[in-house]
């Protein structure tokens, strides 16, 4: 073990079958009656007189109302929780410093100060329970042990572990130990180590630490360490410094618990872009309250893992919540949040995760981070959906929306696969009837008033079109099987190889012929003169030594306003190839081949 | 009297030949002795095996700087740098191109849930590159030189990179990178004259210049984009059944 992994002696203080206490204090449900917290059906925690009756914890409430039937049955409320448990942890206060609050039930102080000013462990540990029972007659357990989650099983048990003995209290201990704190669940690991027949923690702890890790995971690491007793997070710990620190202030003063909550939830929100912004996530976090008579409220939160910004407006609100319904300070004036310990997110998830799915949480936090700098929008990913030209065949998604349809994207890699996906522009017209007459999904297509017949295909085109005559059954039959729904064949639209630079606006562009004089359209299919030139404001420009096309493009027809546009490829005499779009009577540069 | 000598002589040659071996022999094999660089965990991404044959190292080192000079199909190289690496599952990301051709990205076998795009990095573009570099595979970015980015800069995200084992590559002049690609020689197949035919491939040849590689350049010769828009080498391409085509130059 090294020096620095010693775990700290900690002083928990634990009252039993909190939700229980606290539904009961505010229905008013006397305490002898028996009385249980029901969610969801199932009973979430009981009282003692209930368990005498034989409830249990996860018991449907039929059950249990059978089993006793004079349950109190209550609901679960957090918040409610979190407020009453708020004078006990002010009963500890007074005699202690330093008190967190693990979850309403349950606070935690180092014990090495009332344990000295007390006169030994117990005699600190017994001070503080009548503290707490003369202050607010909740009746609660005290556990001292090293390490947070030993002090937590020896609350439990009312007993005191003499300091480096705390593994030799966990070995005999079930692993369902582990599987107590309600936030995280472990039954699946705890499961699987019965399975396995490591029944108790010792056998757990003895097992060999790099061999957890590579067959259970990062959860079963920190399992791990706290069945052998040490504390959980490695002991490589960060003094988060102090701008990051978020504050706000309430103007008017909050004296309403929705109000403070809403603005509970901006301030988190600033405090986790902050702290993404440093590439740090919180385990202990500092809530802070002025109140109109400039009283100062402070509060730390402890939590098993790093908070999520949810989490955090919980506890916050949580915390404002009881502050509020305590009264007597008068409304608040300005909050305050404070990481008071911070770890370094990418470190603690590479210690833990070794090298399994580590690629994939350090990218994602990397860009949330670079989502933090500029805004949610700044980040984006690709998402291909239908459509003919380049640009509508790509739909950007902000980074952490859902993608949406795969539909398209399969659909690209179905084409992708059988080689030919599209039919080439140079044949789509006659073609393009057949298919939207037949298969498309409900869009009829007749050909423009002004479309000529397209020109008879030179020799190179006809050798193709006989050869892709073999094919032509091949997209159709790998596709169409492959898919539940239908993809639109978007008959007309550029076949791969599609140009790396898509243009945001078309520029404008000016196709000269060997006069100088400008090249129109003929005809939607037809150039009026050989091109000779290309000007493009900025873009690509020069001799013209090629060109494909143009192809009409006919769609949206149904449009009023909806002009008919051609395409045309050209390529220059530097090796540069572009695709002009004829739209208003003029040519547009849409995409360079980069 | 001098045979036994000659022999002598031979036996602590001998001797002495083995001793070297002996000495030398753990240098030679012992992986942790070899050059450790920083940031390089000995790691190659893979690249399309046509431009792997190119590479000094039959890939992208990680940690290293790759400069993708501005020509005609440099977008289409780039594209090819990361497509098999994306493939195979690293992540890849694109600062300052907001005309990128995600649908050609697609096409060269770039798998577009693993490329963020960060098309409008504005004045935090250091800070974005930085950020990213920490956690993506691979970060290419663009439009540094129109943005100001200073040498200290430079040297700073190229140090970034090398530590955090991701390749750096740069879309346009980059000094100090590590490699340089640059796309000459290009010509379009698949027009026909006249206006008939359409783009097929574009065969290039990309001269590769850097750390590793001898001081005239190493050539590639390649199709970018390939038929189907993925990167080939021009002998698989000619395998293959495309009809040799007039180019159009």
């Amino acid at each position: 073990m090294n020096p620095g992994d010693e775990p700290v002696r900690v002083l928990a203080l634990w009252s039993p079958d909190w939700p229980v206490t606290a539904a009961a204090r505010a229905e008013g449900v006397p305490s002898h009656r028996p009385a249980a917290v029901v969610v969801a059906n199932r009973v979430l925690a009981c009282s003692a007189t209930a368990r005498a009756h034989g409830v249990r914890r996860g018991l449907r409430r039929r059950e249990a109302q059978a089993r006793c039937p004079e349950l109190a049955v209550l609901g679960r409320d957090l918040e409610r929780d979190a407020r009453l448990f708020e004078p006990v942890v002010v009963a500890v206060e007074e005699l202690a410093p330093g008190v967190e609050v693990v979850r309403p039930g349950l606070v935690a102080l180092p014990a090495r100060g009332p344990a000295s000013f007390f006169g030994g462990e117990l005699g600190a540990a017994e001070r503080l329970v009548d503290q707490v029972a003369a202050r607010t007659g909740v009746e609660c357990q005290v556990g001292v042990a090293d390490g947070l989650f030993a002090a937590v099983l020896a609350a439990r048990r009312g007993v005191a572990v003499e300091a480096g003995s705390t593994p030799a209290f966990l070995a005999p201990m079930d692993v369902d130990e582990l599987d107590r704190e309600p936030e995280v669940d472990r039954s699946e690991l705890v499961g699987l180590l019965r399975r396995l027949g490591l029944r108790s923690l010792g056998t757990f702890g003895a097992l060999d630490a790099a061999d957890v890790a590579s067959r259970f995971g990062a959860d079963a690491v920190l399992a791990h360490r706290l069945a052998r007793g040490l504390d959980p997070r490695p002991p490589v710990r960060r003094c988060p410094p102090e701008e990051l620190a978020v504050e706000l202030e309430l103007d008017p003063p909050v004296d309403r618990v929705d109000a403070a909550a809403f603005a509970a939830r901006g301030l988190a929100e600033r405090l986790h872009q902050v702290l993404a912004g440093h590439g740090l996530s919180c385990t202990r976090l500092g809530v802070a309250a002025t109140t109109e008579q400039g009283e100062e409220l402070l509060r730390i939160w402890r939590c098993a893992e790093p908070l999520t910004p949810s989490g955090t407006v919980d506890r916050v609100r949580w915390q404002l919540d009881a502050w509020l319904t305590r009264g007597g300070s008068g409304a608040v004036v300005r909050m305050r949040l404070t990481p008071e310990e911070t770890v370094t997110a990418g470190a603690l998830q590479l210690g833990l995760w070794g090298e399994v799915g580590v690629a994939d949480e350090r990218a994602g936090r990397a860009l949330v981070r670079a989502q933090a700098l500029l805004g949610p929008g700044g980040v984006v990913t690709a998402v291909l959906t239908g459509g003919r030209d380049p640009a509508e065949r790509v739909r950007l998604v902000a980074w952490g929306d859902a993608r949406g349809t795969l539909d398209g994207v399969s659909d690209e890699r179905a084409g992708l696969m059988a080689g030919e996906p599209t039919p080439a522009p140079d044949d789509a017209a006659p073609r393009g009837g057949r298919a939207g007459g037949g298969s498309g999904p409900g869009r009829s297509r007749e050909p423009g008033p002004g479309a000529a017949q397209p020109p008879p295909p030179p020799a190179g085109p006809m050798r193709r079109n006989a050869r892709r005559g073999t094919r032509r059954t091949k997209p159709v039959r790998t596709a169409r099987p492959a898919l539940l729904s239908p993809t639109p064949a978007w008959p007309g639209r550029l076949p791969a190889p599609s140009p790396a630079s898509v243009l945001a606006a078309p520029q404008p562009a000016v196709l000269l012929d060997a006069g100088g004089g400008a090249v129109g359209l003929r005809a939607p299919d037809l150039l009026a003169a050989a091109p000779e030139w290309l000007d493009t404001q900025g873009g690509p420009s020069g001799v013209v030594v090629g060109w494909a096309g143009p192809w009409p493009v006919q769609q949206r027809w149904w449009v009023p306003g909806a002009v008919g546009t051609a395409r045309l490829q050209v390529v220059l005499d530097d090796g540069a190839a572009v695709l002009l779009v004829a739209a208003r009577g003029r040519w547009w540069l849409a995409a360079v081949y980069d | 009297m001098a045979e036994v000598a000659r022999a002598d002589a031979a036996n602590r040659l001998e001797m002495a030949r083995g001793l070297l071996r002996r000495v030398e022999r753990p240098a030679r094999l012992d992986p942790a002795r070899v050059a450790p660089t920083p940031g390089d965990d000995g790691r190659v991404l893979p690249v399309a095996p046509a431009l792997a044959r190119a590479l000094p190292a039959g890939g992208l080192r990680r940690g290293s700087t790759v400069a993708v000079s501005a020509a005609p199909g440099a977008t289409s190289l780039l594209f090819a740098l990361l497509a098999e690496a994306s493939a195979s599952g690293a992540w890849a990301g694109v600062v300052g191109r907001p005309d990128l051709g995600a649908l050609a990205a697609a096409e060269a076998g770039i798998r577009l849930d693993r490329l963020a795009l960060v098309p409008d990095p504005g004045r935090d573009l250091v800070a974005v590159v930085a950020a990213l570099v920490d956690g993506l595979d691979l970060v290419a970015v663009a439009g540094h030189e129109r943005a100001g980015v200073r040498a200290a800069d430079r040297q700073r995200l190229a140090a970034r990179a090398r530590q955090r084992g991701t390749v750096l590559i740069a879309l346009g002049s980059w000094p100090g990178a590590d490699l340089e690609l640059t796309c000459t020689r290009p010509s379009w197949e698949g027009l026909v004259g006249g206006g008939a035919g359409r783009l097929r491939t574009r065969r290039t040849e990309v001269r590769v210049r850097g750390r590793g590689i001898a001081p005239g350049g190493r050539e590639a010769p390649l199709l970018l984009p390939g038929p189907v828009g993925a990167p080939e080498g021009v002998a698989e391409a000619a395998a293959g059944a495309v009809p040799a085509q007039v180019a159009a130059v």
